[in-house]
């Protein structure tokens, strides 16, 4: 209320006091503020990891097999004799970049497809939502084991294969943001004008759909995660020697026994990893009024 | 009414065909065909010219889709690679287990889902709530690989009450598979319950805070009462859709589980299959897993409308 009375007066705001709008409001709950925090913390770690670790994350070394955590070893040793510390503050950053840039991926084309669908409607909107209901229908993981056991686990297929798989419930959100505004008037003037579609895509539609498709982004984004780290876990992502958590827990959980450090290291960073974005993702979605809770992941 | 179920049919096979083009395509336009992949370094000669002609890859694409969708609807998925075996007799006694794990996990899961997403609702952002939301983000956000490697560190190895591993053959018994599958379903269970629970939640929230409800509320209506009579069947209509997409999620999708807990179901085949580059079975799979999901979805859509009624009048007045 207070914002509506001066609200011809006020200059408008520059994209980046919203942006800091939006994150002073997202810290402002404690969840939102223990997200964020998790985050801030995972993406500093992943970008100073390489020149903070003591010792090389591919060093073998059979004499220190399976140390207990020590002074020297903050997080013990692992089946192979190479430093878990090292390894675990060094497993985010593969995880955290295939995933980034495959969540990006997944907003650019699911996004542009799902308004582009509910702006043209009719033929082409049928046709695209039956193909994109029929790779819903597919499991993801099949597909995805597929591609990768054929092409390979380079960086170079994973985040355009995981962009692809997570993008296609994108469509959907878009378009059916899209048919929200799609009857305004608007668009119908922008019509009227003789604008094309592409400039009412871009002008009318994407800053009216911008918030729900970031906060369907977002989500994907820890969903994609939890994907990625799963085909490590099952042999199918990145290869060894690559420190990564998904890996590392495979590997160490047949030790578990009686070497329950080298497990719960990766463990603890996955988690937080994946807790951290989701609650961030979640305030995210609150500060900007969508209620995200109604969802099931697809 | 019936014209909506019957479009909603229709849709549904249209979808299923688009699946089998996908999956024949894809399988068709990787790299590599069901004999290369499964002959690997042998795949040269004599072994590759009898391997070619014994799966009639050497007749054109669309005849080879044609046979094997004809055959497929007939129910009949041809032969596996790598164990010779009828894909119908390898896929049996795995649907089967599936199903046993996945009942048991819906048995336990749907119910306590319902109570903690009302208790959660009902004292929302009192203690009850803070606790058991904060449960079900840990839960519903760790992946399930996780979950299952502490499960099993912590209940199978630091306290040792149960197996951790199933070990048992892949046409076991009802009776002999029941001990085995009780840490699989927790730890599937924690997932599914966390996420239909906050399903639940926010109904009831949304529908606490309707016109009628307050009317409700206005007009002095015991609080129980009104629990019951008006705000809990509003509420669970939404929530058939959620508890359908988890089911077929469980039935097909629980390949991380399976594979953490050793357990012989229709999620390990997926990973069994591909790492054999077993073409037939990964195709036969993703129909199988496919049909699933379009069959699940079109009974919770079926369901819904039946217990809507504003939906049903919606569609006698048109």
């Amino acid at each position: 209320m207070e914002n509506s009375k001066n609200i011809f007066n006020e200059k408008p705001k520059s994209s980046l006091a919203k942006v800091l709008d939006i994150i002073s409001t997202m810290a402002s709950k404690p969840s939102g503020f223990i997200g964020l925090t998790i985050l801030v913390f995972h993406i500093t770690l992943a970008l100073t990891s390489p020149w903070i670790a003591p010792y090389d994350y591919k060093a073998i070394n059979p004499s220190l097999m399976l140390n207990a955590p020590s002074s020297e070893f903050w997080f013990g040793t692992d089946s192979l004799g190479r430093d878990v510390f090292t390894r675990t503050i060094l497993g985010g950053r593969t995880a955290l970049t295939i995933t980034f840039f495959g969540s990006i991926i997944a907003l650019l084309w699911g996004g542009l497809l799902g308004i582009f669908c509910g702006l043209v409607g009719g033929r082409i909107d049928d046709i695209v939502m039956r193909i994109v209901d029929a790779f819903l229908s597919i499991p993801w993981i099949l597909a995805m084991l597929l591609i990768v056991s054929l092409l390979g686990t380079t960086t170079e297929v994973l985040i355009p294969a995981l962009g692809f798989f997570y993008g296609k419930g994108i469509v959907r959100v878009a378009r059916a943001a899209t048919h929200d505004v799609i009857a305004k008037d608007f668009i119908v003037s922008a019509k009227a004008r003789g604008h094309s579609n592409l400039s009412i895509i871009w002008n009318e539609i994407l800053p009216n759909v911008r918030d729900a498709i970031l906060v369907e982004g977002a989500m994907r984004w820890s969903w994609m995660l939890l994907g990625f780290s799963s085909l490590s876990f099952l042999g199918f992502g990145v290869s060894p020697p690559t420190p990564d958590w998904g890996l590392m827990i495979s590997n160490a959980r047949g030790l578990m026994s009686f070497a329950w450090w080298a497990v719960i290291a990766p463990i603890v960073g996955l988690s937080s990893l994946i807790i951290g974005i989701n609650l961030t993702a979640d305030a995210f979605a609150k500060a900007l009024g969508i209620d995200r809770s109604t969802k099931a992941p697809v | 009414m019936f014209f909506l179920i019957f479009k909603r049919f229709v849709l549904g096979l249209i979808t299923l065909f688009i699946v089998s083009l996908i999956t024949f395509i894809g399988v068709e336009i990787l790299p590599g065909d069901a004999c290369t992949s499964y002959l690997e370094r042998e795949a040269f000669g004599e072994a590759l010219a009898a391997c070619i002609k014994r799966l009639g890859l050497d007749v054109p694409a669309y005849e080879r889709y044609l046979s094997w969708a004809f055959n497929v609807i007939q129910g009949d998925f041809g032969y596996s690679l790598s164990g010779q075996m009828q894909i119908n007799e390898v896929l049996g006694p795995r649907i089967k287990n599936s199903l046993v794990l996945a009942s048991a996990a819906i048995i336990i899961g749907i119910p306590l889902a319902l109570i903690l997403g009302i208790i959660t609702a009902l004292w929302r952002d009192k203690m009850p709530d803070i606790i058991i939301s904060t449960v079900a983000i840990f839960s519903m956000t760790i992946p399930e690989f996780i979950s299952a490697t502490l499960l099993i560190l912590i209940v199978a190895i630091w306290l040792e009450w149960l197996p951790g591993i199933v070990i048992v053959p892949t046409d076991v018994t009802f009776f002999e598979l029941l001990p085995n599958i009780i840490l699989p379903v927790i730890a599937i269970a924690m997932i599914m319950t966390a996420h239909m629970a906050r399903m639940v939640r926010s109904s009831v929230i949304q529908v606490m805070a309707s016109d009628y409800i307050q009317m409700a509320i206005l007009k002095g209506v015991p609080y129980w009462k009104m629990v019951f009579k008006h705000v809990l069947p509003n509420a669970l209509l939404p929530a058939i859709n959620v508890v359908a997409l988890t089911i077929a999620w469980l039935l097909g999708g629980v390949v991380v589980t399976e594979v953490v807990f050793n357990y012989p179901g229709l999620g390990r085949l997926v990973i069994e299959s591909i790492s054999n580059r077993d073409l037939p079975v990964v195709q036969a799979l993703g129909i199988i897993l496919a049909s699933i999901y379009v069959s699940i979805n079109f009974i919770a859509d079926l369901l819904t409308l039946m217990l809507n009624p504003r939906l049903k009048t919606l569609q006698t007045r048109k």
